[in-house]
């Protein structure tokens, strides 16, 4: 390890540690206001454990602890463990992210290939690109008639433009140099294709499906908020209904945990591709 | 079991005009026992079959409780057994009405009006009646809508404009819904933010924030009533904005809303976490009024009509015991947990049974504050289609009593009370009374000219 990195880490623990003080200094048992009668006080469930406002450090571990200890519970449909929300966000977003590279890559490269296709094309994407994921999911829900594939549509709608976009550059940007090479050598297309430019667009191809993932993740959150079941989107939804911030907080780490953990496996397919000049 | 009086019992009270002695005549009996939940067979038939033979074999009763103080129960039925082919009579009694489709997939939102509909999961009632019901937690009214049109639900908890509503194609493309049951009466509030604890007069109200669940709610038309009641116009005096259940008291905290006409547990949870009190009930406008129903799709009736029926019975047991004060706590106790509502035990209780801190610093008791009654009422339909007129969610001439008698099955939920031993009423049609006001069914026309403050036509 170099000495910066180094210093970066005790540099992030430091901005934790931060954090976390002011999170405990935040959360210091109140005074609690009087109440009228001992019986009032009962029935607002005073001096029991109330689930309601911001947690202390405490009891945010306590419930953390809780949760992954037994982390695949499942109480009825509408009660499951956090494993098993998150298998079924992670099932969701496979799907509609799998579509979205089976749709976007082909395409992507048939319209790189030809620079009238793309800017034909160009104006749809621009117009399709900055839609939010819940204004699809009306339609979505209208046309499809069924809430777990509309989840999955709406997945997929919205990944699908930065992969089609980045592949598209990539492979209108290969060096002319190659193509010329390439030409000379007398080189079938379909070779050509497979053999020349896909390995030269690749890291440009694996930049959009980076981007794309996070913006999958991003959106199965919103979506299962909006059409509940299960995920880890309808966990946060739950536990809002209950007021309990202790577990959404909870969620919304593990939501970013997660997030990062499939942006970093990308990341990873991204280096091995990367070639230099 | 209540519907068989048992002639093993020596000790039974006689007198009673049916065979069995739990029917005003014998016609009623066999109208029951030819209705006799299907499921129940499995446990109850043997039984029934047995008691059956048993009557037949010792008409007069003195000689059968003679028979049974000398040989006992026990024997008694297993002597019986042995002359009768008990086993082909009950798979002979199974086969009849068998549930077409026994996965069924429950809507419902996270309030206590869904009582019945979601006790009747944990205690069993819709196993009793062999069926396999999910109940599947929904996000908002818009989605159980949309959930229904789709058929990803089979029946639904709604609230009881929406089936109208939807078979109107009100806000939606039209698909005939029906009503089985009323899910509950009563058991709303208006609940306003702790900032306005002077503001008690609907007159200081202008320029409020209200939230209700949904366009074509009890919530919204009861709400819209109370201020027009007091002088103010819902649609240009105050703010009317749809928002679900569930966040109503998020909304309430961080004063997006001043208030809101919503449903329970929600308003209790407001009182609970110190951010509003409960201004009024909705019981104090109009007693006894409908809010949630249960229902199914038209198409669904027809394609299984057995599954309907069973649907039906589970949803009047649960009903059934809901209605008894002695319940609600137990009540309250099996629908707090995660699955069904995710909510402190103590707020559902404070809710059903009535005794409940109002925000100000009062305990109060008012033990009809929810109640169960299942009964749909035509004129409660005709009702809401008056207001949906008033407030110009319809438009031009409505056959109030046709879309009322389609939509809520009124002759259905009579028979299977009937068989549950439920008291129903005759009619189907009563004089109400919204604030203090009569509502005459037969007359909903001239009780909407009544109003002076409504939407222009």
């Amino acid at each position: 390890m170099t000495l910066q990195s180094l210093k970066a880490a005790l540099l992030s623990l430091a901005f934790l540690g931060l954090f976390l003080c002011i999170w405990h200094a935040a959360t210091l048992p109140k005074a609690e206001s009087q109440a009228p009668s001992d019986e009032y006080a009962k029935l607002l469930g005073k001096g029991a454990k109330k689930s309601d406002g911001f947690p202390s450090l405490g009891q945010m571990g306590e419930v953390a602890l809780g949760h992954l200890r037994d982390p695949a519970y499942d109480r009825g449909p509408n009660d499951k463990g956090i494993a098993i929300q998150l298998g079924h966000s992670l099932a969701r977003v496979g799907a509609g992210y799998l579509l979205a590279i089976l749709f976007a890559v082909p395409l992507g490269f048939l319209i790189g290939m030809s620079p009238l296709l793309y800017q034909a094309l160009n104006p749809f994407i621009q117009v399709l690109k900055p839609i939010s994921p819940l204004a699809w999911m009306p339609l979505a829900l209208y046309t499809i008639k069924d809430s777990s594939i509309s989840g999955i549509f709406v997945i997929f709608i919205c990944s699908v433009w930065p992969m089609l976009i980045n592949t598209a550059f990539g492979v209108a940007s290969v060096r002319r140099d190659w193509l010329a090479v390439a030409k000379t050598l007398e080189v079938k297309p379909l070779r050509k294709a497979f053999a020349v430019i896909l390995p030269a667009a690749a890291p440009t191809i694996l930049t959009g499906m980076r981007i794309s993932i996070g913006i999958a993740w991003l959106v199965i959150v919103a979506a299962e908020m909006l059409v509940g079941g299960t995920g880890i989107g309808y966990f946060v939804w739950n536990e809002w209904n209950n007021l309990n911030l202790t577990n959404v907080i909870f969620a919304i780490l593990v939501i970013g945990v997660m997030g990062m953990l499939l942006d970093l496996a990308i990341g990873r397919l991204q280096k091995a591709v990367t070639y230099v000049e | 079991m209540s519907a068989f009086r048992d002639p093993f019992d020596p000790n039974n009270r006689l007198g009673a005009a049916c065979r069995c002695g739990k029917h005003r005549s014998q016609a009623e009996h066999d109208a029951a026992a030819e209705n006799l939940p299907d499921a129940r067979y499995e446990t109850l038939n043997r039984r029934v079959l047995e008691t059956a033979a048993m009557r037949a074999l010792f008409p007069v009763d003195v000689v059968r409780r003679r028979f049974l103080r000398a040989v006992g129960a026990s024997t008694a039925s297993a002597v019986v057994s042995t002359f009768f082919p008990f086993g082909a009579l009950e798979a002979l009694a199974q086969a009849r009405g068998k549930p077409e489709k026994t996965d069924l997939k429950i809507g419902f939102i996270p309030i206590t009006c869904a009582t019945p509909l979601i006790m009747a999961d944990p205690l069993g009632f819709y196993r009793d009646q062999g069926l396999k019901v999910s109940l599947m937690k929904t996000a908002g009214w818009a989605l159980i809508r949309d959930k229904m049109l789709n058929k990803e639900h089979d029946a639904s908890h709604f609230l009881s404009p929406m089936p109208i509503a939807i078979s109107m194609g009100l806000g939606s493309v039209a698909q005939p819904m029906r009503v089985m049951t009323v899910q509950n009466i009563n058991g709303q509030a208006i609940t306003l933010a702790t900032k306005h604890k002077d503001k008690r007069d609907p007159k200081q109200w202008k320029g409020f924030r209200f939230a209700v669940p949904f366009d074509y709610s009890m919530h919204n038309f009861l709400l819209r009533y109370y201020v027009a009641e007091h002088g103010l116009d819902p649609d240009t005096d105050i703010q009317i904005r749809v928002t679900p259940p569930p966040e109503m008291v998020a909304n309430l905290r961080a004063g997006n809303i001043d208030g809101y006409l919503g449903p329970d547990p929600f308003n209790q949870r407001a009182v609970y976490d110190e951010v509003g009190f409960i201004h009024m009930l909705s019981k104090d406008l109009w007693d006894g009024h409908p809010c949630c129903a249960f229902g199914v799709s038209e198409a669904f009736v027809k394609e299984n009509p057995n599954t309907f029926a069973a649907l039906y019975r589970a949803v009047l047991t649960a009903a059934r015991m809901a209605r008894e004060a002695k319940n609600r706590s137990l009540i309250a106790k099996v629908i707090a947990p995660a699955n069904y509502l995710n909510q402190p035990e103590t707020v559902i209780e404070q809710v059903l049974t009535g005794k409940f801190a109002d925000g100000l610093g009062n305990v109060k008791t008012v033990p009809d504050r929810a109640d169960f009654d299942p009964f749909p009422w035509h004129s409660m339909a005709v009702w809401i289609l008056t207001q949906m007129k008033r407030w110009g969610y319809v438009k031009g001439d409505v056959d109030y009593r046709r879309i009322a008698e389609q939509v809520f099955l009124v002759t259905d939920a009579r028979k299977h009370m009937a068989e549950l031993d439920m008291k129903a009423p005759a009619a189907s049609y009563a004089k109400l009374k919204v604030m203090g006001k009569e509502f005459d069914p037969a007359q909903p026309d001239k009780y909407l000219a009544g109003f002076a403050i409504r939407k222009a036509a």
